[in-house]
């Protein structure tokens, strides 16, 4: 066999590969951001399972990392994104959303607070020439560091317990905050974030450092039930948490061909993060515009009957007329319902009288199925354990 | 203190008209000027070619003192050998000089179309630009009209208006044309003020909207002021006043002030700052976006596009004084004399600056002031524009230089002994007419007329209607449309445009 050229193999491997590769028994991988991300370890169910009952990690390096930073980084950030970052302390995290001038959503992300003049975005899209261009007239230097960070993400009910095996003090670690600790030569970031809606922490350090952090984990959570997961089982979890996805959800506004697709935070369920009174950011005055006139378009958890998965299914008003699309959707294991995200016209968000039509593949056969959907309240699960602090030792 | 509804930022032509409109309609109106004299680009213009007649009548311009010296100036083409074309009547109607007979039949044809398709165009300069948005509310009976007189010029003339309006000068005229001194003359004329050579493409349109303007009723005429150019700009000041306007000159303006996302008034450049509900800014849009208003106050989006708006001017003015009157082998001295010898050598002077360096034989634009009205110590004035010339070159002063020695150069050969009469010789580049004038670039008019920069994309997409990007602000300079010259056109629109909004 020949060696494959680089271009033969466009997918960039991550620093978690050597461990991640030797675990994935089913050989399953798929393309995040131009990186080999696993899609499945070995079971779906067992790794979801983990995420709600034992302990998780998933490779969360792809996700792009901006850091930006400068005298004037607080009002850039205020200028960028629709939250109000001055009201982020130091050490705290929050889940924000940046718009274009037209108030249609570029991406979602976080926003990590590193120091008085210095923060991280993380984000799902690539936007380094929108960030960059954002900067012009402020004192401010963007970096992307996609590369110069390793992140894994330690999910579920024992994750506080491994990390205190783990030698990691973390009791006094609110949600939505961060702490520095010592990693070898190096250091280790822990947040208490995350996309499971469950508790569970992030873990960021340097690649030189991530084999290392993986072993020390995994030697820790040997008799907590640690397994690591694909994108497969994280999508479940952050659809049972109610949480959006760029590119799934919405499509984002600078890669969008189709105008009638574009879609503002007030749009997406969104608008709550909107800081109205923080003086002008990009998308502001298109965002008052659409506030006072009303969407269009919303975005809604739904309760579908049945358990076949409403992936891709359109929804029906009295079975009849089109009134939207379902953006995500999952049999959901630890609420036994069928759950999905959807974007819904407005003007049915009352919930009457919702259809989808969902197409079970049963035995190489598609069978239509007409299912009631209700609108419900998001997140669809959000246990107690998120917010315990200490976290509990399970 | 005296408190003020409205601040017009720029006395140059475009301020002064829309302050003038608004104080007659009862706002209490304060110019800022930041130079010691009100005028802007019009001490900058040799000539007039399209003050707007809407102006000139309602700011009563020959009660306030403009007098023409010229309402129709005779352009003289120098040759070399003595053998000069002279253009008389509006471009050109009449042609005296070495013109092969056949050249004298095509020239009558093309030009009488060029003013036909440049008069079929001119009512969109008197209006806000239609918009493309839906339900945009557009004037649809006036544009109708224009399309209909469009069409009602027939088939024929309809599909030649749409086979040369996106083409280019030099193809344009060599379809038709022999004559290098007749073709030079024009495609100096057709790209004055631009940045772009008779071959770059869509060069034909914005020579059409120059043909548009007139002077004293007559399209596509030339006109001198007693005085010079400034005189225009003194008299639409002395009008602007008699309405009531208020004109504070060495006034910078530093920053708009923004106050909860709206305009409050205007920062000077000394720290007083003078409150109003409504600025309107007469400066260069890229210059109010990205620095009277600021990045912080703006869409990033709408800052980047301001950012790239293309502003790079070509043109540098030359200023003599000269010790006695010289000599143009015998050309008339009281005609507009133009040194462009062929459309080749417009591209030629052209090309360099593209890359940044200055031409050896520029085209020049001479007007001699003196041979109008006598000078005082028995000395002479001779102005000239030069095209073209770098805006952005790698070392000011050395391309400063090198274009003076280029320009005095072309003045020595078309009049022998022009250089030992010089007294004093002064020439502002590009970046030296941005220093004085405040316009980016150099450009004359305030942001690059070309056709990706005209109608709804003037300045900026989104804001061609002149209402700013924050309430309480306007925008009315050149950079507007429909563009520069001493016209006060898009000021003029722009107090239409802030009536309508009432």
């Amino acid at each position: 066999m020949t060696t494959l050229r680089h271009f033969e193999t466009p997918l960039l491997k991550t620093s978690f590969h050597p461990r991640t590769e030797a675990a994935n028994k089913l050989w399953s991988w798929g393309n995040w951001g131009g990186y080999t991300t696993a899609l499945t370890f070995e079971d779906l169910s067992m790794e979801h399972s983990a995420i709600r009952n034992t302990a998780t990690v998933y490779d969360l390096c792809p996700m792009i990392k901006y850091r930006v930073e400068g005298p004037d980084a607080t009002a850039y950030l205020n200028r960028l994104t629709i939250r109000n970052a001055a009201k982020l302390s130091v050490g705290g995290v929050h889940y924000t959303a940046w718009v274009n001038d037209a108030g249609h959503l570029l991406d979602d992300g976080t926003l990590f607070r590193l120091a008085q003049d210095r923060y991280r975005i993380c984000c799902q899209e690539r936007h380094l020439n929108w960030l960059l261009d954002s900067g012009h007239g402020f004192d401010v230097t963007i970096t992307e560091e996609t590369e110069e960070i390793a992140a894994l993400s330690l999910q579920g009910p024992t994750s506080a317990e491994i990390l205190r095996l783990g030698g990691f003090g973390i009791d006094g670690l609110k949600p939505y905050r961060m702490a520095e600790f010592a990693l070898g030569d190096g250091w280790l970031m822990i947040s208490r974030t995350g996309f499971t809606g469950d508790l569970g922490y992030e873990l960021w350090t340097t690649p030189d450092q991530a084999l290392a952090l993986w072993d020390r984990l995994f030697a820790a959570g040997a008799l907590h039930g640690l397994r690591p997961i694909g994108s497969d089982a994280l999508n479940i979890a952050r659809l049972e948490a109610g949480f959006v996805i760029t590119g799934l959800d919405f499509t984002p506004a600078d890669t969008c061909l189709r105008e009638d697709r574009l879609r503002s935070p007030l749009e997406l369920g969104l608008g709550w993060l909107i800081d109205w009174d923080k003086g002008h950011f990009t998308g502001k005055a298109a965002l008052h515009k659409q506030r006072a006139t009303g969407t269009k378009w919303s975005f809604v958890g739904l309760e579908i009957d049945g358990n076949i998965s409403a992936e891709g299914a359109i929804l029906y008003h009295d079975r009849k007329h089109e009134i939207g699309v379902i953006t995500g959707a999952c049999w959901s294991p630890i609420l036994k319902k069928n759950i999905a995200l959807a974007q819904i016209l407005t003007k049915h968000l009352a919930g009457v009288n919702i259809w989808t039509e969902i197409y079970a593949l049963r035995e190489l056969h598609y069978e239509k199925l007409m299912m009631v959907a209700r609108v419900v309240d998001r997140p669809f699960f959000n246990p107690d354990r998120r917010r315990a602090t200490p976290p509990g030792r399970f | 203190m005296q408190s003020f509804d409205t601040i017009v930022i720029g006395a140059g032509p475009n301020g002064l008209a829309a302050a003038q409109r608004l104080a007659s309609k009862g706002a209490k109106v304060l110019v800022l000027e930041a130079s010691g004299a009100p005028g802007g680009g019009a001490g900058l213009a040799h000539l007039s070619y399209n003050l707007d007649p809407r102006v000139a009548k309602s700011m009563a311009l020959a009660q306030h003192g403009l007098v023409w010296q010229q309402t129709n100036l005779a352009t003289t083409a120098l040759g070399t050998d003595g053998k000069h074309l002279r253009m008389q009547g509006a471009l050109g109607a009449t042609l005296s000089g070495d013109v092969p007979e056949k050249d004298r039949a095509a020239w009558a044809a093309l030009r009488t179309r060029l003013l036909r398709f440049a008069a079929v165009l001119a009512p969109l300069n008197q209006m806000s630009p239609p918009r493309i948005a839906k339900d945009a509310g557009n004037p649809m009976l006036r544009l109708g009209m224009i399309a209909l007189k469009a069409r009602m010029m027939g088939a024929r003339e309809f599909r030649e208006l749409g086979r040369i309006i996106l083409t280019n000068v030099h193809d344009l005229l060599d379809d038709e044309l022999s004559a290098p001194l007749l073709k030079g003359a024009l495609a100096f004329d057709a790209t004055l003020g631009g940045w772009l050579g008779p071959r770059s493409p869509n060069s034909v349109l914005p020579w059409l909207v120059r043909l548009s303007g007139q002077t004293a009723g007559v399209q596509g005429a030339l006109g001198l002021p007693k005085g010079g150019m400034p005189a225009l700009g003194a008299a639409m000041a002395k009008s602007a006043e008699a309405a009531g306007v208020t004109l504070h000159c060495n006034a910078r303006a530093a920053r708009i002030i923004v106050e909860d996302e709206r305009v409050a008034g205007v920062t000077l450049a000394d720290g007083e700052e003078i409150r109003a509900r409504r600025v309107v800014s007469a400066i260069a849009p890229k210059t109010t976006l990205l620095n009277l208003v600021g990045p912080r106050h703006l869409d990033a989006g709408l800052t980047t596009r301001a950012r790239h708006q293309k502003s790079r001017g070509g043109a540098a003015k030359l200023s003599l004084i000269l010790r006695a009157l010289p000599d143009f082998r015998g050309a008339d001295l009281t005609d507009r004399l133009l040194i462009a010898g062929s459309e080749h050598d417009v591209e030629r002077a052209f090309n360099p600056v593209k890359y940044g360096r200055v031409p050896e034989k520029p085209g020049m634009e001479i007007m001699i002031p003196t041979a109008h009205e006598p000078g005082t110590g028995g000395m002479h004035r001779l102005t000239a524009v030069a095209q073209f010339a770098p805006h952005a070159p790698a070392d000011r002063d050395t391309a400063r230089a090198a274009m003076l020695a280029a320009c005095m150069a072309q003045l020595e050969a078309h009049a022998p002994g022009i250089s030992a009469m010089v007294q004093s010789a002064e020439i502002l580049m590009p970046y030296d007419i941005e220093d004085q004038y405040g316009l980016p670039g150099g450009q004359w008019h305030a942001g690059e007329l070309s056709v990706e920069q005209m109608l709804f994309l003037r300045p900026l997409p989104g804001l061609a209607q002149y209402q700013g990007p924050i309430p309480g602000l306007w925008l009315a300079s050149a950079g507007c449309h429909p563009g520069g010259g001493v016209s006060g056109t898009p000021g003029w629109n722009a107090a239409l445009a802030m009536e309508a909004a009432q």
